[in-house]
Order: structure tokens, then C-alpha cells, then sequence
């Protein structure tokens, strides 16, 4: 990034006599360039602070340079060129290759359900999880009491007796205690007890605390969540710090670290709570390996290729034909038929998606009930209607799109050409295909290419037209005839019973983003032939 | 319009340029600290930090019922409950993905079946309801139940019943098949245009509303432990009864009595017993208002059986969860412990969102309406959801096989042989 910047620009530009306009170096200029700057910093200050408090070296690294830089960029006279590139490079950055940076960063770790987070957090969740309430015990009335910096418990019994108790100390008597209206304890010499607010200033302590029974760790351990009701709890699993493993207080299992996000016994008894972590090339290998996906992967990647190269065809066909002849200089009332033209374009995909799925209900939807005449025709049901559908209905949704680019570019096409080979004779058709068409092209490939990419990813049509349905019947995953490799990536990650697999997910995605990316730059060099025909 | 555009337009001011690049910087910064760097534990005990606030996600339905028992804890502690209305859809996948950074709320209200995963993903925190637990009902306490621990302050309790149009049938049936021969006799004699109807997904069949027909022929998805809590190693659909049942839908289907219809989905189904086109609709409280509006006089009968056990429907709880990192437990359980057990409460909730309360005091009165203590009394009969992880891996098969059977396709027994070893498959894995 700094090679980019760094660039010697020629920077001192005589400043024009002309016109005193708000130039760099005018009043109001310089002072929005110091308040400007001043508001970033003042925030990159408070989250380089964060970053330090929570000791996030690496990105606080990041984060200086980052703000050292900016600042180099527009407090130094000249470079005007870098001042114009930074905001559109650190976009880049943080839009386009972060996103695509950190989902390659997931593709290698077992990030999903299951592994959601870190292992102290795993620990600490087990942890809570495992204490479990001794079965008809009693509820214990509890004030909090303080002594020095110590916060204690006052324990009332159900039958009225009172005691005290800490984390380490067991229940023991207490003199001097007073009772509140109800019979509770609330107070004993030499405690001070916490008023609410206070309880509420010392929640982590408060809930932390654990009174042992008795003498005997077995009998139990009193806990509040609270501060007014306590519980008698005893742990179904230990965790020993020391040897990194949980212990199973009734049978004596030891969980250990797996090195695989969990912590799993000997025999492979896993407790389901686990961490994040890196697993190297497994996601990628399940996406190839994985018999359930094999197979139908082959017919989803050709489908998916057949729906992006169908969609563009179908849209930019019907859109060019529509434009070409809204586009006739004798048509009236061409501002109507353009705005009726344009209407689909204004309707939310997944919207169009639901709708279409309703008019192409079998047996009572408007297309067979209406227009066939009651016909029973399984649109969405039989595979290669089904698939039919789904081309129509992105057709529908696409074609004003390409009929709004289509009408913008021949209305920019030179009519001095069209003429002169008129006059020479050319038929409407030969000028179509050997001057329109070719000069259109030209402005139009990029953004055929760019559709097709968008179509490779059609996630919304598939999903609320057909779901990817009808099911293949060859495989044990929830696959179909329409679904695309983005559905594909989503049913396979997100509902297939493990729960979601952020990781897998990542991995195919990325494999998607390279065919995306091979194919486009493939085409992108083809259509550079194309403008060749204009230099 | 102009298709060759560039993307380095340059500003005509510095100032804008410099906005740009401020706007991004705090982009950049942000971003690179927001993944993990808010893990803030030690900086928000509420006296020391001077913060005042719960954060509670909630969806839009329900809002409304808890600003009154909000300001009544604000009154009564100091503390403000900031109500976050969250996408139904969304909350829980961002409840599981936030919680972990710190950034998730205090307390969620959702349905119990979230549990499971929420649990797998350690993002709530158990809560002893203590004697509180009596004054629930009995189900709404053991689906916020999860492998021995309590985990929420359950508030609802809801499942689905057989609406019946008064007006076609007079009296209720007790078997399937008394339901099927009332409603053919509807369409044959009084103008009825279907004998039954459910509302199906056309794509993907649906189990839960076919369910209570599932279970009164003996064949529940799980099997539970000593705890009562469902078994995930114990799939019970391919018990002996499965394949039965698989053909009981073939002959109700499409290819059969035509019953069931798998294009009938459930906008239609509601239209359709709305307009008074058939007698039967099996489904849940929502669409009763409705059809009361349109002059449906519906009467909720109790599930019809098909076999010779009782017809379990499931039942989902809605409940108040603890999330796992809150630096507030104490006061979120204070507040879900003594606030929204109140009779009060469940008695907004219930007005505010129609469910039947959880609490039993609210319930009776609640039951006052007849429609309620109907599917109340269903409700009793019924099973939790199994709120385990492992039955996400059922529905997609469970619905694909059903609705092919419905439609006619198959071999009810080897169709419903293969989903049950694709399941097993499934949650091997």
C-alpha cells in the first residue's frame, strides 16, 4: 500500500490566480482538514486505548500504522494524488480484501456450532452447565454481608436457622444475627450487610461466590444468582487447571484436551461444548471427499454454470430486443411503455421469489388455474420444469436491468454511422449485427460479466422459488435439481444436522470465489478483443 | 445513461476527500478491533462503570407487553432494561455469534427448541427457578429444561389443535376416521369444497402439523433417557409403526382420498377454511382470530387419533433466557426471576401476543376463553419440541419423505427405510 502511495507526484502545482476558490490552503479549507483529521485521530486514539486494555498487539500494530498514515498523507503539502487514493484503497481493504482475507481465514478452522468461541470461554460454559442442582433440595434465604473486603453469605435455613458462609469456609453459626420482618436474617455483628445497589455494583463477585455445605465437599456447595435465594449445587464434571481436563464426579471419566476443539475421554466420549480452532486443510477435504457431496456436485457445478449463462443470455436477449424497439424514432408514447418495462427491476428478488412460487403452485396458483385453464402442471415439482421456472423467473425479474443498459448504449451509439450504412445499402438486420450489436458490446461485455457472476450466486431465486428442490434421489443430503453452488454451500453448511459449519461454509465459498474469479478474468481478457473494434 | 463509468472520480473538494477518508479510517480501525477486542469483562460491574443498563433482545410481537414491567423495574432498581427489537428469523444465529464477543445482550426472549444449540454453543447461563418452578405448568418447566439444568423463565405455551367449522360439522369426532368420513360427507351434502385441510409447504411437506397423526400410531421422533429428556442415539421413527404410517399418507394423499394436498399451502389453507370451504383445519391458535373475523364459528376439537395411542402434538415454550457472558447476571435473574413470573406480566404477554401463559394462575384465567382452555387441554397431552441439536438433521428427510408419500411417490415402506437410515446417517456424523 505504501509503494502505491508513495509515488513522487509532482506536488507543487502552482496555485491558480484566478480564482481564490476554496483551495487547500484557504482558511476554511485547512480548518475542515484539522477538524476533519482531528475526529479521526480523536477516535483512532480511543481505539488504539481499546486495543491496548485488551491487548491485542497485533492489531494495535496495524491500527497505528494505519493512523500514522493517514495522517502522513494529508498533513504533508503535495501527494495530492495519494490524498485522492487513500480513501478508495482503504476501502478496498477493509469491504473487499478483508472479508475475503478472514473467510480464508475461517476456511481453516472448525468454526460452526459447537465451536463458537475460545476455550476459556468453552471451560467456563461447561462449567456453569455442570452444576447441577442436588435433586429436592432446599432453597436457602441469603443476605450478603461484608467484613473487611470479604463478601459472605448469610444463609437463613428453611428452618429458620442462621449461619454464615464463604468461598473456602463452610457453613458455620454466627452470633448476634437480626431478623427482618419475614424471619430472614439480615444482618449479623461485625458484617455490614450490601444494599441492593451495592449487590448490583459487585454482581460478578456476588454470583461467584461458593459456600461449601459442610466439611465434606460431597454435600454440596450453596450458590446465589441473586443475592436473596441460594441453592445447594453440586458439580456434575471438575475442572483441574493444572492438568487441563474435566472430570466426571459420578463416573470418574477424565475429558481431555483433543487438539480438536473439544475436550473428549479416551474413548471418544466428547463433551459437546468446544472452542475454536485451525484445522488445516480438512474443510477443503470434506468438500471433495465427502460421498454425499461427490456426486450430486458434478450435476449442481453444471446446473449452476447452465442458470448463470442461461440468465445472462435470456435477460440480455429479451432486454436488447426490447430496447431496439422502444427505441424505433416513430413510436409513440415510449416513456409509458419504457416505465411498465422497468417494473419487475423495482420488485426485492426474494419478494418476486415468494410470489412467483404462489402463481406456480400446482393446482392453485394463477398460472395453471388461469392461464391453462386449470391444468395440472408441476412447475416447481418435476426437475427439468422446475429448472424451467426458475430461468423464467429470472428472467422476469432480470431483462429490465439489461433493458435499461441496452437503451442507455444505443441511444449513445453515433447516428451518423447507422446512416452511412444505410446509405450504402446494408438491410436493418446487417446493421443491427455488424454495427449496433459489436459497438454495443463494447460497453455492454463488462456488465454481462458481472451478471453472470451475480447469477453463478443467484442465492435468493433459488431459495424462495424452489429451495434448490425437487430432491435428488441419490444422495443422503438435501440437495435438488435447481440448487445452485451458493445453496449448495448453504444447506450443506447450515442444516445438515451438525448445525452450522462456519468453517465448510468458508471453504467452498472460497472454492466458488476462484471459479467466479477464473472465469471472470478469462472474460474480461476476451472482451478486450471486443473494444478493439472502436480504436 | 452512460455504461462506462470509472471509479476514480475525484471530488471536486479536499474537505470531501478528507470525510472519506475519516469515515473510513474509523471503518478500518473498527473493523480490525471489532472481532474480538470488545471483550471488555472487567469494565462494566454496574456501580463502578456508572452503567445502568440490561440489554434484552426481543422481536417485534412482543415488545409492547414488557415496557410496562420494564418501567416498573427501572422504578423499583434504577436499572433500565433496553429493549432491543430484533428479525425473529436472525436473533438466535446472532445471539449464538455475538455472545462470544461480548457484544450480545443480557437476556433474549425466544422459543425453548433454540436451547439446545445455544447450549452446544455455551452462550446461556442456567437459572433455578427455585419454588417458582410450582407455579408453572408442568411441560413449559421441563421443555426449558436441558440436560438436568433449567435455562429459562418460560412464558407460553402453544400447539396446534383441530379447528372445526360449527357450521359443516356440528359435532366433534375422535378418530381420523371419523374426521375424514365427516368431511367427505361435508363436500358431498352441505357445499364444502375440502374434506381436511393442513397447511403444507409445497416444497418441503410439513411433520410438525402431521405430527399428533405421527405419534397416535405410535411412532415419536426421539426416544428419551432415565431424565425424560430426548435421546438423540434413540430415533424412534424407524420403530416397527414408521412404516405403517408412511402408508396411512400415501392412502390419505394425493394418489389416494386426497386428504392431504401438498399444494394446499398454509396461506391457502387458512384462505380456504376462512372462506368456509371446509369443515377441518388442523392448526395452531394464530389462525384462530381470523377466521372468527371472517364468521367462521370455530369450535377446537381435540387431535384426532389414527392408531391406538393418544395424538401428542408438539409443544413449543417460549421462555427469557440468561446470556452465559452477561456482566449483569444478577440483575438479569433478578429481573427474570421476580419480574416476569408475575402474574402481571404473563398476563400482558398473553394479551399482547394471544399464546396461552405458562404460568398456571395466568393460564386459568386465560382459560376463561374457550378456545384457549381447548388448546390448553391439547397442550397437556403433548411433548416438548425436541429441542436437542441433532433434529435439524431430521426435518429436511422427515418433510422430503412425507411429502413424497403425500404426492404419491414411493413405496411407503422403503421410502420411509431409507429417510431413517439417511437420518441415522446424518446425525452419526
Amino acid at each position: 500500500m505504501v509503494d502505491q502511495l508513495d509515488t513522487p507526484v509532482r506536488s507543487d502545482i502552482p496555485a491558480p490566480k484566478t480564482k481564490p476558490r476554496r483551495s487547500p490552503d484557504s482558511t476554511a479549507g485547512l480548518l475542515a482538514k484539522i477538524l476533519l483529521l482531528g475526529l479521526t485521530d480523536a477516535f483512532a486514539v480511543y481505539v488504539l486505548m481499546a486495543l491496548f486494555m485488551n491487548e491485542k498487539w497485533t492489531i494495535l500494530a496495524v491500527a497505528t500504522a494505519v493512523t500514522v498514515l493517514i495522517n502522513w498523507i494529508y498533513l504533508r503539502r503535495g501527494g495530492l494524488p495519494a490524498k485522492y487514493l487513500a480513501p478508495g484503497v482503504l476501502f478496498l481493504l477493509v469491504f473487499q480484501v478483508f472479508v475475503v482475507v478472514y473467510s480464508g481465514y475461517i476456511a481453516f478452522t472448525n468454526y460452526g456450532d459447537g465451536h463458537n468461541s475460545t476455550k476459556d470461554d468453552a471451560i467456563s460454559s461447561i462449567s456453569m452447565s455442570a452444576q447441577k442442582r442436588i435433586p429436592d433440595s432446599p432453597a436457602y434465604q441469603v443476605s450478603v454481608v461484608e467484613k473487611g473486603d470479604v463478601l459472605s453469605l448469610l444463609v437463613t435455613d428453611p428452618d429458620g436457622g442462621v449461619r454464615i458462609g464463604t468461598t473456602g469456609e463452610p457453613l458455620a453459626d454466627v452470633d448476634g444475627a437480626e431478623l427482618g420482618s419475614t424471619g430472614k436474617a439480615v444482618g449479623a455483628e461485625g458484617y455490614r450487610t450490601l444494599t441492593f445497589n451495592e449487590l448490583l455494583g459487585a454482581q460478578q463477585e456476588i454470583t461467584a461466590i461458593q459456600v461449601p455445605l459442610g466439611e465434606d465437599l460431597d454435600e454440596g456447595i450453596l450458590q446465589t444468582a441473586d443475592g436473596s435465594n441460594a441453592y445447594v449445587f453440586k458439580p456434575v464434571l471438575v475442572y483441574d487447571e493444572a492438568a487441563d481436563t474435566f472430570t466426571d464426579t459420578e463416573s470418574g471419566a477424565v475429558y481431555t484436551d483433543g487438539g480438536e476443539g473439544s475436550f473428549i475421554t479416551a474413548d471418544g466420549e466428547r463433551l459437546a461444548t468446544g472452542w475454536k480452532v485451525g484445522v488445516g486443510f480438512e474443510n477443503f477435504e470434506r468438500a471433495f471427499t465427502d460421498p454425499d457431496l461427490r456426486g450430486p456436485l458434478v450435476s449442481v457445478i453444471l446446473w449452476t454454470f447452465a442458470f448463470a449463462l442461461g440468465s445472462v443470455l435470456l435477460c440480455f436477449g429479451l432486454g436488447l430486443f426490447l430496447a431496439l424497439t422502444f427505441n424505433h424514432p416513430n413510436l409513440r408514447g415510449k416513456k409509458i411503455y419504457r416505465t411498465v418495462m422497468i417494473l419487475p427491476y423495482a420488485f426485492p428478488a426474494f419478494l418476486a421469489g415468494l410470489v412467483w412460487s404462489g402463481m406456480l403452485n400446482q393446482e392453485f396458483g394463477f398460472i395453471n388455474a388461469s392461464l391453462f385453464g386449470g391444468a395440472d402442471i408441476p412447475w416447481l415439482t418435476d426437475p427439468w420444469l422446475a429448472k424451467f421456472s426458475v430461468l423464467l423467473v429470472n428472467t422476469w425479474l432480470g431483462f429490465p436491468y439489461m433493458f435499461l443498459v441496452c437503451t442507455g448504449a444505443l441511444q449513445s451509439l453515433p447516428e451518423d454511422v447507422n446512416e452511412a450504412a444505410r446509405m450504402d445499402g446494408a438491410s436493418a438486420w446487417r446493421i443491427f449485427r455488424s454495427i449496433k450489436l459489436p459497438l454495443l458490446l463494447v460497453s455492454t461485455a463488462p456488465l454481462l460479466i458481472s451478471t453472470f457472476a451475480f447469477n453463478f450466486n443467484n442465492f435468493n431465486v433459488i431459495f424462495m422459488l424452489t429451495g434448490g428442490g425437487p430432491r435428488f434421489s441419490d444422495t443422503n443430503m438435501d440437495i435438488g435439481a435447481t440448487d445452485l453452488l451458493i445453496t449448495l454451500v448453504y444447506k450443506v453448511a447450515f442444516g445438515q444436522g451438525s448445525g452450522r459449519d462456519y468453517g465448510l461454509a468458508s471453504a467452498l465459498a472460497v472454492i466458488i470465489f476462484i471459479i467466479v474469479a477464473v472465469i471472470s478474468a478469462v472474460s474480461f481478457r476476451q472482451t478486450k478483443a471486443l473494444e478493439e473494434v472502436n480504436s | 445513461m452512460k455504461v462506462h463509468t470509472t471509479g476514480t472520480t475525484a471530488p471536486r473538494r479536499r474537505a470531501l476527500a478528507l470525510g472519506a477518508v475519516s469515515v473510513t479510517a474509523a471503518l478500518v480501525l473498527s473493523a480490525c478491533g471489532g472481532g474480538d477486542a470488545a471483550d471488555n469483562a472487567d469494565s462494566t460491574d454496574l456501580a463502578s462503570a456508572g452503567a445502568t443498563t440490561l440489554t434484552m433482545w426481543v422481536d417485534a410481537e412482543r415488545s409492547p407487553a414488557l415496557t410496562e414491567v420494564t418501567a416498573q423495574f427501572k422504578e423499583d432498581t434504577g436499572i433500565e432494561i433496553k429493549l432491543v427489537t430484533k428479525d425473529f428469523e436472525q436473533v438466535s444465529d446472532d445471539f449464538i455469534t455475538q455472545v462470544p464477543t461480548g457484544k450480545g445482550p443480557d437476556l433474549i426472549v425466544g422459543p425453548h427448541d433454540w436451547l439446545g444449540k445455544f447450549v452446544l454453543n455455551g452462550v446461556v447461563a442456567p437459572i433455578e427457578l427455585g419454588d417458582k418452578a410450582a407455579d408453572f405448568q408442568e411441560s413449559a418447566v421441563s421443555a426449558m429444561t436441558y440436560e438436568g439444568s433449567t435455562y429459562g423463565v418460560p412464558y407460553s405455551i402453544e400447539n396446534i389443535g383441530l379447528l372445526r367449522n360449527t357450521d359443516l360439522v356440528p359435532e366433534p369426532a375422535t378418530t381420523m376416521d371419523e374426521v375424514i368420513a365427516n368431511g367427505q360427507d361435508a363436500v358431498a351434502t352441505k357445499g364444502a369444497e375440502f374434506p381436511f385441510l393442513v397447511g403444507m409447504d409445497p416444497k418441503q411437506g410439513d411433520p410438525y402439523h402431521l405430527y399428533p397423526l405421527q405419534t397416535s400410531m405410535g411412532v415419536p421422533v426421539f426416544g428419551t433417557d432415565e431424565d425424560g429428556g430426548y435421546d438423540a442415539t434413540k430415533l424412534e421413527l424407524g420403530s416397527e409403526n414408521g412404516a405403517a404410517f408412511a402408508a396411512k399418507l400415501k392412502e390419505w394423499g394425493e394418489s389416494g382420498a386426497g386428504i392431504l394436498n401438498s399444494n394446499i399451502s398454509a396461506d391457502i389453507a387458512k384462505e380456504k377454511f376462512n372462506a368456509g370451504a371446509s369443515p377441518y383445519f388442523l392448526t395452531g391458535p394464530w389462525n384462530v382470530p381470523l377466521a372468527e373475523e371472517a364468521g367462521i364459528n370455530v369450535a377446537v376439537d381435540p387431535l384426532p387419533t389414527t392408531g391406538d395411542q393418544p395424538a401428542q402434538p408438539f409443544v413449543g415454550v417460549n421462555g427469557f433466557f440468561i446470556s452465559s457472558k452477561s456482566q449483569n447476571s444478577l440483575a438479569a435473574t433478578e429481573f427474570a426471576l421476580n419480574y416476569l413470573t408475575t402474574e402481571a406480566v404473563q398476563d400482558a404477554m398473553f394479551e399482547g401476543g394471544g399464546r396461552p401463559p405458562a404460568l398456571t394462575a395466568s393460564f386459568d384465567k386465560a382459560a376463561a376463553d374457550p378456545i384457549v382452555a381447548a388448546f390448553g387441554e391439547i397442550g397437556a397431552n403433548g411433548v416438548p419440541m425436541p429441542a436437542i441439536p441433532e433434529m435439524e438433521a431430521v426435518w429436511a428427510d422427515w418433510g422430503g419423505t412425507e411429502l413424497a408419500l403425500i404426492k404419491g411417490q414411493g413405496d411407503p415402506a422403503e421410502s420411509w427405510a431409507t429417510m431413517v437410515s439417511n437420518i441415522e446417517a446424518k446425525i452419526a456424523k
